[in-house]
């Protein structure tokens, strides 16, 4: 549901801009290890202060992810998730919280469930964009066409190797923000982040009026540091799925992810200019 | 890596460097998850040489006119050797580039009738061939879908989920056929058909025994297909069979699925 014309996610990010503080978005796969426990998890990523949370829906094969993320997809299948239950999800998870939310999908769950229907349920449940890893601008046209008309934003994927000429095609068909990654390369937390992302950020900065939010290889607080000014967002998502994957139990996850995004907003809002190791 | 081991073998004597795949299914589509990962990784100083007509635009394009090379020879050939075309192409279809080639130059002569055989494995459900195209004798299971930059008939559960698949032969076990020949499957243009593990088996081993020619375990299906549909021929028809491959690299399946082989 829209509040006015305004989404959730034009909201949340035109609140940080008004406090110059940089958004976190948390990326978890939706069913790791069941949908029950990621529902838990987000509400203990809003709590401790995501602005933004991306569900994940699991696929078979996904290509633009490493071992981390691969890893969550499998356990996240072979505990029964579907499309149709990470919708679900949404619509639970709307009872109790309003943090603006994404589904993160390739493309082929959504083709098969149809995108007249997935828009439909997507938005009726509560989500407020949508992000196809493996959907170019170029094959988006009724994709976009569907989406939009059920008010949902779409979120694209800009890369270190887009050209210009690519930025402002990929610019022109997102909503919400611009998704920049931030390597050649797929997700997995790294130590350090590539020398030429202020330079990469400020190509992208001049394509799109959007909130650019940087992601693959972010896990530090002092990676974070480093995009206050550049970026409006950073996304984390491999660090938090390895801190679901290494957890005794859901809770235990459940804190660690409060714990890290706590300590990432943190940095965030004091912009902290040296480097910090994670405990 | 084991079904294809002297190819594995052959490709480390020349100097390549083969990674063994272990994650996901562990079989070719997985491979291709991580021939792709490494791409994007290292996009700058690598080029993706990839093995079919699949994968995103322009690839499925590019390798057909590679590949091209094979039916003009052909089409040339068949007019000098018999003074007409051919009235069947035949040609297994795994990604679909040994088939395409051979099909393109002869797609505008009507009459030639294009056929594709795939892998029927060893059954009709989902997970136990690799048959995207032959409804129609009840293989389930493929419908229209995306995989690894391509949009054509996958073999995928209702959920969207890519299936494994099974094949006896590596190189017909994948779950998505090339977009061309689905363009040419939903035309009409082309008919395509499965043929069981076992019918490519003694397909293989009738062409070893009559003609001295031990043919690779994918184009066995091209023949057992031939086989199949022998009752309708007429003794008039022309046919020209795509032998894609040698059995050199199979002859370790041959050994244990034929058993006595003397």
């Amino acid at each position: 549901m829209t509040v006015g014309l305004t989404t959730r996610i034009a909201k949340r990010f035109a609140e940080l801009r008004a406090t110059r503080e940089l958004g976190i978005v948390a990326y978890i796969t939706a069913g790791d290890p069941t949908l029950n426990a990621t529902r838990g998890f987000v509400l203990a990523l809003a709590e401790a202060g995501a602005d933004v949370v991306e569900l994940g829906v699991p696929f078979s094969d996904p290509l633009a992810d490493g071992p981390t993320i691969q890893r969550a997809s499998e356990r996240a299948l072979k505990s029964g998730t579907t499309l149709a239950g990470v919708i679900a999800l949404v619509r639970q998870i709307r009872e109790s919280s309003q943090v603006p939310l994404v589904l993160f999908s390739y493309f082929n769950p959504i083709l098969q469930m149809g995108l007249e229907k997935f828009a439909a349920a997507a938005a009726e449940a509560g989500a407020d964009g949508v992000l196809v890893t493996d959907l170019t601008p170029e094959e988006s046209a009724d994709y976009r066409r569907i989406l939009q008309g059920h008010h949902l934003d779409t979120i694209f994927l800009a890369a270190p190797t887009s050209t210009d000429n690519r930025l402002v095609k990929i610019a022109a068909c997102s909503s919400g923000f611009l998704y920049l990654i931030s390597r050649t390369g797929v997700t997995g937390a790294k130590d350090a982040l590539p020398d030429d992302l202020p330079a990469l950020l400020r190509r992208a900065r001049s394509f799109t009026q959007l909130p650019i939010a940087v992601g693959f290889g972010i896990s530090l607080p002092g990676h974070v540091s480093v995009l206050g000014g550049l970026a409006d967002a950073a996304v984390v998502g491999s660090a938090l799925v390895s801190e679901i994957e290494k957890a005794v139990s859901p809770e235990a996850a459940a804190a660690a992810l409060r714990a890290r995004v706590r300590a990432l907003k943190e940095a965030a809002r004091r912009g902290l200019s040296r480097r910090e190791a994670t405990p | 890596m084991a079904r294809q081991a002297l190819n594995v073998a052959r490709m480390r004597m020349l100097g390549a460097e083969v990674i063994g795949v272990e994650s996901g299914s562990r079989t070719l589509k997985d491979a291709i998850n991580e021939a792709m990962r490494d791409w994007v990784t290292n996009v700058r100083t690598s080029h993706y040489l990839l093995g079919s007509v699949l994968g995103a635009h322009p690839y499925p394009t590019m390798v057909r006119d590679f590949q091209a090379v094979i039916g003009r020879e052909a089409h040339a050939q068949i007019l000098e050797a018999e003074k007409r075309l051919p009235t069947h192409l035949y040609a297994c279809v795994g990604g679909g580039s040994n088939s395409i080639g051979l099909f393109y130059e002869f797609l505008k002569d009507a009459d030639v009738k294009l056929v594709g055989i795939e892998a029927g494995g060893r059954g009709n459900g989902l997970g136990e061939h690799a048959a995207r195209l032959a409804a129609h004798q009840g293989f389930t299971g493929a419908r229209p879908g995306v995989l690894q930059g391509t949009y054509t008939y996958v073999l995928q559960n209702e959920d969207g989920q890519i299936a494994t698949t099974h094949s006896i032969s590596a190189g017909l076990d994948y779950p998505a056929v090339g977009p061309e020949h689905a363009w040419l499957a939903d035309q009409r243009r082309a008919e395509y058909a499965a043929v069981s593990d076992q019918a490519a088996l003694e397909a293989a081993q009738l062409l070893s025994r009559t003609e001295g020619i031990i043919p690779a375990l994918e184009s066995a299906h091209a023949l057992a297909g031939l086989i199949e549909r022998l009752p309708q021929f007429k003794p008039s028809d022309l046919v020209i069979m795509n032998l894609s491959g040698r059995g050199d690299k199979d002859m370790d399946t041959y050994t244990r699925m034929l058993g006595e082989l003397a």
